[in-house]
């Protein structure tokens, strides 16, 4: 299966808070594994389910509910604060999502999300607010995103923002791409470098 | 010639090349490797058919997982102690020296790099762990990555890094009685947020930043993470250079001459700009508590938590989230309010300078009863420098538990987990919901105040008792 990613198309789920940090996304206990496979399953684990317990979801939280869903995650600013753990973007994909949207994503996370091929799609405040209200008042609002076009668009009203992405990430993103390919082809270069620096 | 910023100096030494309209490739010195973060590096690898690029730059330590007692006896948790093992697999197989459980070098990663003079002013450091920043304390550029750039760095030496922007954030004047240098990054942090600095590299300057011992320096760094910064850093100075001359693998004879006279270049030349900047007084900084569950949401202790009319509309959801979590009112004061645990460890606050501050504090003293009081060394060279000093018998004697290295009850992956409801103060890095164990109500303090809520039972003014 192709990594590379380009268009999406989907409705989306609303999770309305700032701050969301990794240990939130996926926490610490869930980190012991030595794959990166099936961190889906404990995508935002506390406040999932009620006593650490799959068998009692939380009701008022956003991924239990039934009229939300989607590929197409959406959070206020400063999502993805905190712990390294690329865990938090392995479980974010390996739940179904493949573009997150925020006014304002932490640095570290945001790196994670792209070597995943998780589409981390920063919007302004304003068309963060519209895309909450649209989903508020139809859940089944759909967002279309272009990676090519650097485009994200409420389809009910076609208000459309652009966002940026570096043009080097872009490529990787619309290619399959992958940073290590990419430094592997380099080692001469990086060798040539050392020697001059000794 | 232009003038540069320290950032600028040690990133212009450190580019392979620059790709046109994306990341450099930066030339990574050290990597530092653990048990959590490396796994499915070491994977990638073997299924790409690869070696390990510079095995003799990477050191390795168990950290995350490590019980804090008996450490002698197997791990009992089953998938921690596979994931050790794991690393012990990893490391023979690929050649790289590791400093796991029983070693005499052993200990947090950013503890154990520094003590062993491996942190060097001027370099570049990597580690699946975003406290890395807390090496940038020795002017270096010091940053926490992913699994897929702990396995590019472990395939190339290299990584693929976009030039973040700079800020300076300048303390100056003196700090006062019981004020301590995880105060002065609390108060930052309570100014100006937990995103205030993110796709920043932030340079600490100004006298207050100067006076500091490099243990305390390291404390500051390691919480620049917190405000969302890429790194933190330092300029070196005599301080730095007292502070890495004859530890384990500082450099020696000759060798050290021609390293100091280059790190003495490690400076950001007067003029360098900034593209942004921040100055605080020494003098506004009282002793700091967190009431919220961001490292941001920091206030002095004879302060009160915010009331719903101070808190801009659009963050009400997540202030009043996070007071309910906390079990907090708005307006309630923090002063009083009762702990049932105290973790003084992490590798924000566990170094020997933060034992011994501790132990002095609390000689002769006893804990308040129903206080849980751990204090966990962040390496075996702090344990037993701790040992030595008689600081192991001080605090048996006031009722303290000093246990063995490791992460601890920071993030709790391992046994040591505060219980659900309980409320903790803590010496760590992070009050997020959940992070010392599930519904556990984590409170961040310098370890000074830590101690003084562990001898009163409560959070006090360690001003009053000092």
């Amino acid at each position: 299966m192709s990594k590379a990613i380009n268009h999406i198309n989907s409705t989306v789920v609303p999770l309305n808070l700032e701050n969301i940090d990794t240990d939130q996304i996926i926490p610490a206990r869930f980190l012991k594994a030595t794959s990166r496979e099936g961190f889906g399953e404990n995508l935002f684990r506390d406040w999932r389910f009620e006593n650490n317990d799959p068998d009692q979801p939380k009701k008022d939280f956003v991924l239990n509910s039934p009229i939300y869903s989607g590929k197409i995650l959406v959070a206020a600013k400063n999502f993805g604060c905190g712990s390294s753990r690329e865990h938090a973007a392995w479980a974010i994909k390996d739940y179904g999502f493949d573009v997150v949207v925020s006014s304002f994503f932490a640095d570290i996370f945001k790196n994670n999300a792209l070597n995943n091929f998780l589409v981390p799609v920063t919007v302004s405040e304003e068309f963060l607010q519209k895309i909450f209200i649209a989903v508020e008042n139809d859940p089944k609002t759909e967002l279309s995103v272009s990676v090519e076009n650097q485009t994200i668009t409420i389809e009910a009203t076609g208000e459309k923002e652009s966002f940026d992405i570096n043009h080097y990430k872009k490529d990787c993103l619309l290619n399959g791409f992958d940073d290590i390919d990419y430094l592997l082809n380099m080692r001469d270069e990086i060798t040539a470098f050392e020697q001059a620096r000794n | 010639m232009s003038k540069k910023t320290l950032f600028d100096k040690i990133w212009d030494t450190h580019e392979v090349k620059k790709i046109q309209d994306g990341p450099s490739v930066l030339y990574i010195d050290r990597h530092f490797i653990h048990e959590v973060t490396s796994p499915q590096a070491f994977k990638g690898l073997e299924k790409r058919g690869l070696p390990v690029f510079r095995p003799k730059q990477v050191v390795a330590t168990a950290d995350h997982n490590v019980p804090t007692l008996h450490q002698e006896l197997p791990i009992k948790e089953e998938l921690s102690r596979i994931q050790v093992q794991t690393l012990k697999d990893n490391c023979a197989k690929f050649g790289i020296e590791l400093y796991g459980l029983g070693h005499p070098f052993q200990g947090i990663v950013h503890v154990i790099g520094p003590e062993l003079g491996i942190t060097q002013p001027g370099s570049t450091y990597v580690c699946g762990d975003s406290h890395t920043s807390t090496h940038g304390a020795f002017g270096s550029i010091a940053f926490g990555i992913g699994t897929s750039e702990v396995e590019m760095v472990l395939a190339t030496q290299c990584l693929l890094q976009s030039k973040p922007k700079l800020m300076r954030i300048s303390v100056d004047g003196q700090l006062g009685k019981g004020v301590s240098s995880k105060d002065i990054v609390l108060y930052i942090l309570s100014q100006i947020s937990a995103s205030g600095a993110t796709g920043y590299a932030v340079e600490f300057a100004g006298s207050a930043i100067r006076a500091l011992s490099m243990e305390a320096r390291m404390t500051i760094c390691n919480m620049s993470i917190e405000m969302g910064a890429r790194c933190g850093m330092i300029a070196p100075d005599e301080t730095t250079f007292a502070y890495v001359k004859g530890r384990k693998f500082a450099p020696e004879g000759a060798d050290w001459d021609k390293k100091l006279a280059q790190w003495r270049q490690l400076f950001s030349d007067d003029d360098a700009a900034f593209d942004k900047e921040y100055h605080f007084k020494a003098e506004d900084i009282e002793p700091m508590i967190t009431y919220g569950t961001n490292p941001g949401m920091g206030i002095g202790v004879t302060g009160h938590v915010p009331e719903l009319s101070e808190i801009d509309p659009r963050d009400k959801a997540a202030f009043e989230k996070s007071i309910q979590y906390m079990g907090l009112a708005a307006g309630e004061n923090i002063m009083g309010h009762p702990v049932d645990y105290v973790f003084i460890g992490s590798c924000t606050n566990s170094r020997i300078e933060d034992l011994r501050q501790v132990a002095a504090f609390v000689k002769g003293k006893q804990k308040a009863p129903g206080v849980t009081c751990w204090v966990v060394p962040g390496s075996k060279q702090v344990e037993a420098q701790a040992k030595q000093e008689g600081i192991d018998k001080i605090l048996e004697a006031a009722g303290f538990q000093l246990r063995q290295p490791g992460c601890s009850a920071c993030l709790g992956m391992n046994e040591d987990k505060i219980p659900a409801g309980k409320y903790c103060i803590s010496t760590s890095n992070r009050n997020f919901e959940g992070r010392q164990g599930p519904n556990a109500r984590t409170m961040l303090a310098s370890p000074l105040m830590a101690a003084a809520a562990a001898v009163t039972g409560k959070v006090c003014d360690v001003r009053e008792l000092v």
